[in-house]
């Protein structure tokens, strides 16, 4: 895009300035080495391997290297190259010099990132390990909470910590205080000293307190991470002989209005706020056999598509702040889109398929938690069927067209065996169960018409659309809840968009990013955070945070 | 079903190539023809009347005049014509184009006015319905349905937009508007006057007269709308609604008038006697007159509304005659004068003007209903009888807003709970007196012949003789 300040979220090992990615069979090591001047805008330094966006965009590259270019990989050691110190966490000047929605837009991507850890453990068998070998802060800390263990070197020096309380009057970003006591079980007023100490806690104390799993000597400390690294392989089913699939580059085509793709093509209407993404389904029936799939490799559809679709969100989250309503249509044959899913389903376990999953759900919960509108717009020539229904069943409202005429032109969609639960949302549950509350009966009507081609009445019965207006009342009814929905405060709208979409059991990942956005967003919005004597603006500048102490 | 449209719903919106109103209408129209059987005027389905018929809006085609069963008369759809280039003229909006389609951003509050004001147009019609029975001319009675029949174009005309401008949910307020019954405990009109009883002629004169007006005053600010198919279509209400006035100011006036001439014929201003004259003396008149006037006013709103003040600002409704005002037409920073209660007495604050919007649309309107009043007064003035009418105090019988509840005499006079409940009867008609009245209540039927309580109209309607067979009962 032409403006400055574009973000790009594709890289490649080659671009890597921060991470040192290195292979030794089944074990993958990423270690921290920032580049000091090496951030993503000028004006501050990423000193002691402290990290912005661009240091995470590696991260994420990284990760998704390791899981389709590399599937011999199980564990992954996730250490520092630097001496004495791991990582010390988002970078102060960075957030002190950041804007708001700057911070929450950083934070969001890291925490999808940090999630992912856990999920491709959790759904793949790719096991991580963080090697923790010098200084732990903040967000260094919680890179290492996403784990599935931490080792500590027990040097008398190296402690992990959650300064972000006692030092920069703000919370942790990235889920470090929901993981200390959702995940590791640290009991709650350890965890209160823990999180006001600003030198942390190291050594046996960590140990002991639960923030840690392990702690070793610096001289074994090599060999505690090697041996407990193969120990996690071996609880991994990832292949030993698989050959990896190259991630090339995607080939996307940005203009000044937006972002085109093999597959999914986004148009920004800058006058009304909003954009159109539409997705196309594959114009020939996909590769369904394995051997062909492997040898389609980033070319096979539903991997580019994720990849696309992936690229396309974050690029719009972070680019075009101001354009609030993201419509949804796809393009092309439900026949193609559920042909996709019947091979997805067959070969579910096969490590390849298994991660064009993993990265197809992870793509989808970035639509959850994007603090936009979104609005799916059923209409002619959309194929709006298992997967693809997902996409309608992310969105704030539906909108199916009717055409009482003409019923054999009317858009259909297509419930498949994906939408039950194939691309759990982060609250564990499928987006039709969030949308029925897990109720039976609403359930199991679906589950009747599955596989049938359903019209805009009848989707509108079963709940599955939000409306089904008819060609004489589509146009002024889209246009004018699109015109009412830009009219809105969009900080009102984000909230109570993320309090109806995530409307079902709290979990962790939920609680990360509720928290986020509840307490976070209010407590990087105050003075005693931000103002002119606000604690992460005053920090190392010698000057003394001053707070306002009433209590809110 | 299927409709000939133009044939059917004579209308300058393209009805016949118009899907979207001819899908709506096709629902709507069955309901409103059954609205029109249970709540339209008792007993007319039969008869012949003399009414003016708007086929078009020029000025031939706006009056068409000829005999016409009830149930035959065209409900057409009409909107003045329009200014392709017509500007927003005040508010936020002051100079943008005008708008042709509802902006999503407003849908909500023009739904809402567009919905207010369409709910008292059959309101009405229901109010007045049993009128017919009791009617004191032929000549009255043609008049009644007249109004009648126009008020139910009116809500075609905000059924129109509903339909063509607000989609389904329009196509569901416009059903709602079927459904409310005036006076109905469950699910009543949307305005307090319009679920009061419209029980005798008296009452039905003064309503035309004062309610109505109400209505070209909202009218009136509606055609200001930056919207601009509702400032076209209500534009095109108002020539109707200066019948329906004009029916109410004639109407008292020929009340007053054979009042006056049997006070002079007996020599008398004696109630007792004027009464068992049969006609109504000018103290009863003055009651109505009182209580009609202070409902009405009420219909104006609260006179701090933040509604109104969003309603200017978004450029939904204007201001009274918004287009001959020399302001900034945005009145930010300006104040205006409105009536509270304090210590005891009332007395003027000044608030922002956006927020007094009600009360200043409110004052437009007391201006032009005082004149037709002083019109009523020359005819007490020819007669020589030495009585004036008068419009109560606007902060009399209030029962909206600040002044809601406080007892305020005719004169303006805040006054104790015991001296309200003492002059009551002399203030507001009592039971008596609306028994009264109902006991002169009875049909007329001869052409050119009238009830002993009104005297004749100088002249008739359409240039017809006062004696022309305007109902043909059948």
């Amino acid at each position: 895009m032409s403006h400055p300040q574009t973000v790009d979220y594709q890289t490649n090992p080659s671009l890597y300035k921060h991470w040192k990615l290195s292979f030794d069979g089944a074990i993958a090591t990423l270690a921290a080495d920032f580049d000091e001047n090496g951030g993503l805008k000028p004006g501050y330094k990423l000193k002691l391997n402290s990290y912005d966006l661009g240091v995470d965009i590696e991260l994420n590259d990284a990760i998704n290297r390791i899981r389709f270019e590399h599937p011999e990989v199980r564990t992954v050691v996730i250490t520092s190259a630097k001496d004495k110190v791991f990582c010390s966490g988002a970078n102060i000047y960075m957030l002190g010099t950041s804007s708001h929605g700057w911070k929450v837009n950083f934070c969001k991507f890291t925490n999808e990132t940090r999630n992912g850890l856990e999920d491709s453990s959790k759904y793949s068998g790719l096991k991580f390990l963080a090697a923790v070998n010098g200084a732990c802060a903040g967000g260094g800390y919680e890179l290492a909470l996403a784990c599935d263990e931490i080792i500590l070197v027990d040097d008398r020096s190296s402690a992990v910590s959650l300064p972000e309380v006692p030092l920069l009057g703000v919370l942790p970003g990235t889920g470090g205080l929901t993981r200390v006591t959702d995940k590791r079980h640290v009991r709650h007023d350890l965890a209160d000293i823990f999180c006001t100490t600003t030198e942390g806690v190291r050594g046996k104390k960590a140990k002991d307190w639960r923030l840690v799993d392990e702690i070793a000597k610096p001289a074994v400390f090599a060999a505690t991470v090697k041996k407990r690294a193969l120990e996690l392989a071996e609880k991994s089913d990832r292949p030993a002989d698989a050959k990896g699939v190259a991630l090339t580059p995607l080939q996307r085509t940005v203009a000044a209005d937006s972002l085109a793709y093999g597959h999914v093509r986004v148009d920004i209407d800058r006058a009304k706020r909003l954009a159109t993404f539409v997705v196309k389904a594959p114009t020939a029936p996909v590769q369904a056999e394995i051997a062909a799939i492997e040898a389609a490799g980033a070319d096979w559809y539903p991997l580019a598509l994720a990849r696309e679709l992936e690229d396309a969100i974050l690029s719009m989250r972070t680019n075009e702040l101001d354009i609030g309503t993201w419509i949804l249509r796809t393009e092309g044959d439900a026949a193609q889109v559920l042909a996709i899913d019947a091979v997805l389903v067959a070969h579910k376990n096969h490590w390849l398929v298994r991660e064009t999953i993993g990265l197809l759900r992870r793509t989808l919960s970035r639509l959850d938690v994007s603090s936009r509108s979104l609005f799916a717009l059923i209409d002619q020539g959309s194929c709006f069927a298992g997967t693809f229904l997902e996409l309608a069943l992310a969105c704030d409202r539906s909108y199916q067209l009717a055409l009482p005429d003409t019923p054999e032109r009317a858009p259909k969609i297509t419930v498949s065996d994906t939408n039950f639960g194939f691309y759990p949302m982060a609250t564990g549950q499928s987006r039709l169960q969030r949308r029925f509350y897990d109720e039976a009966p609403a359930l199991d009507a679906v589950r009747a018409r599955a596989g049938q081609a359903l019209d805009a009445d009848a989707a509108f019965a079963l709940g599955l659309v939000t409306s089904n207006p008819d060609d004489i009342d589509w146009t002024d009814e889209i246009r004018i809840a699109l015109e009412e929905r830009a009219a809105m405060s969009p900080d009102a709208l984000t909230g109570m968009e993320a309090n109806l979409r995530f409307n079902g059991p709290e979990n962790m990942f939920t609680r990360v990013f509720g928290r986020l956005t509840a307490w976070q967003n209010w407590i990087f919005q105050r003075p005693n955070a931000v103002g002119e004597k606000g604690a992460l603006k005053v920090f190392g500048k010698g000057d003394k945070a001053q707070f306002d102490w009433n209590r809110v | 079903m299927s409709i000939n449209y133009s044939e059917k719903i004579p209308n300058n919106v393209n009805l016949s190539e118009d899907r979207t109103l001819q899908r709506a209408l096709e629902g709507w129209q069955p309901s409103s023809l059954n609205w029109r059987d249970d709540m339209g005027p008792v007993g007319s389905t039969n008869m012949d009347v003399y009414l003016r018929t708007a086929v078009s809006v020029d000025p031939q085609g706006w009056a068409q005049f000829g005999h016409v069963k009830m149930p035959d008369y065209r409900w057409g759809i009409f909107l003045n014509p329009g200014d392709a280039e017509r500007k927003i003229h005040f508010g936020d909006h002051l100079g943008e184009k005008a708008w042709q389609d509802v902006p999503g951003e407003y849908r909500a509050n023009l739904r809402r006015i567009i919905v207010t004001q369409g709910d008292t147009e059959p309101a009405s019609v229901e109010q007045q319905r049993h009128l017919g029975l009791t009617a004191p001319s032929q000549y009255d009675l043609r008049n009644l349905f007249q109004v009648n029949v126009e008020e139910g174009r009116h809500l075609w005309a905000m059924v129109y937009l509903l339909h063509k401008h607000f989609g389904r949910d329009g196509r569901e307020e416009a059903e709602a508007l079927l459904e409310r019954r005036s006076g109905q405990e469950d699910n009543p009109r949307i305005l307090e006057a319009f679920n009061e009883k419209t029980p005798d002629w008296l009452s039905f004169f003064m309503f035309t007269y004062f309610t109505d007006r109400d209505g070209k005053f909202q009218l009136c600010a509606l055609a200001e709308s930056a919207f601009d198919p509702l400032a076209r279509t209500t534009k095109f209400m108002l020539t109707e609604e200066a019948h329906h006035m004009f029916v109410g100011e004639s109407g008292v006036s020929r009340v007053v008038q054979r009042t006056c001439q049997m006070m002079n014929e007996l020599k008398t201003d004696d109630p007792k006697k004027l009464r068992a004259a049969g006609v109504i003396d000018l103290p009863t008149l003055q009651r109505y007159l009182n209580f009609h006037f202070s409902v009405t006013v009420d219909l104006f709103g609260a006179d701090e509304s933040s509604n109104a003040a969003t309603f200017y600002s978004t450029g939904l409704k204007g201001r009274y005659e918004e287009g001959k005002r020399t302001d900034d037409h945005q009145l930010r920073g300006q104040s205006y004068k409105i009536l509270q209660v304090a210590n005891g007495t009332l007395s003027e604050k000044e608030v922002p003007m956006l927020n007094a919007l009600n009360e200043v649309l409110r004052d437009d309107y007391i201006k032009d209903s005082v004149a037709g009043v002083e019109r009523w007064n020359k005819v007490i003035d020819k007669a020589g009888i030495p009585f004036r009418l008068k419009v109560p105090h606007k902060a009399f019988h209030r029962n909206i807003g600040a002044l809601k509840g406080i007892k305020v005499s005719p004169d303006g006079r805040v006054v104790s709970e015991a001296e309200w409940n003492a002059k009551i009867g002399e203030w507001l008609p009592t039971a008596e007196d609306r028994a009264y009245v109902q006991s002169l209540m009875g049909r007329v039927v001869e052409p050119g012949k009238f009830a002993n309580w009104i005297a004749p109209p100088v002249m008739g309607i359409n240039r017809q003789p006062v004696d022309f067979e305007y109902v043909r009962f059948n």
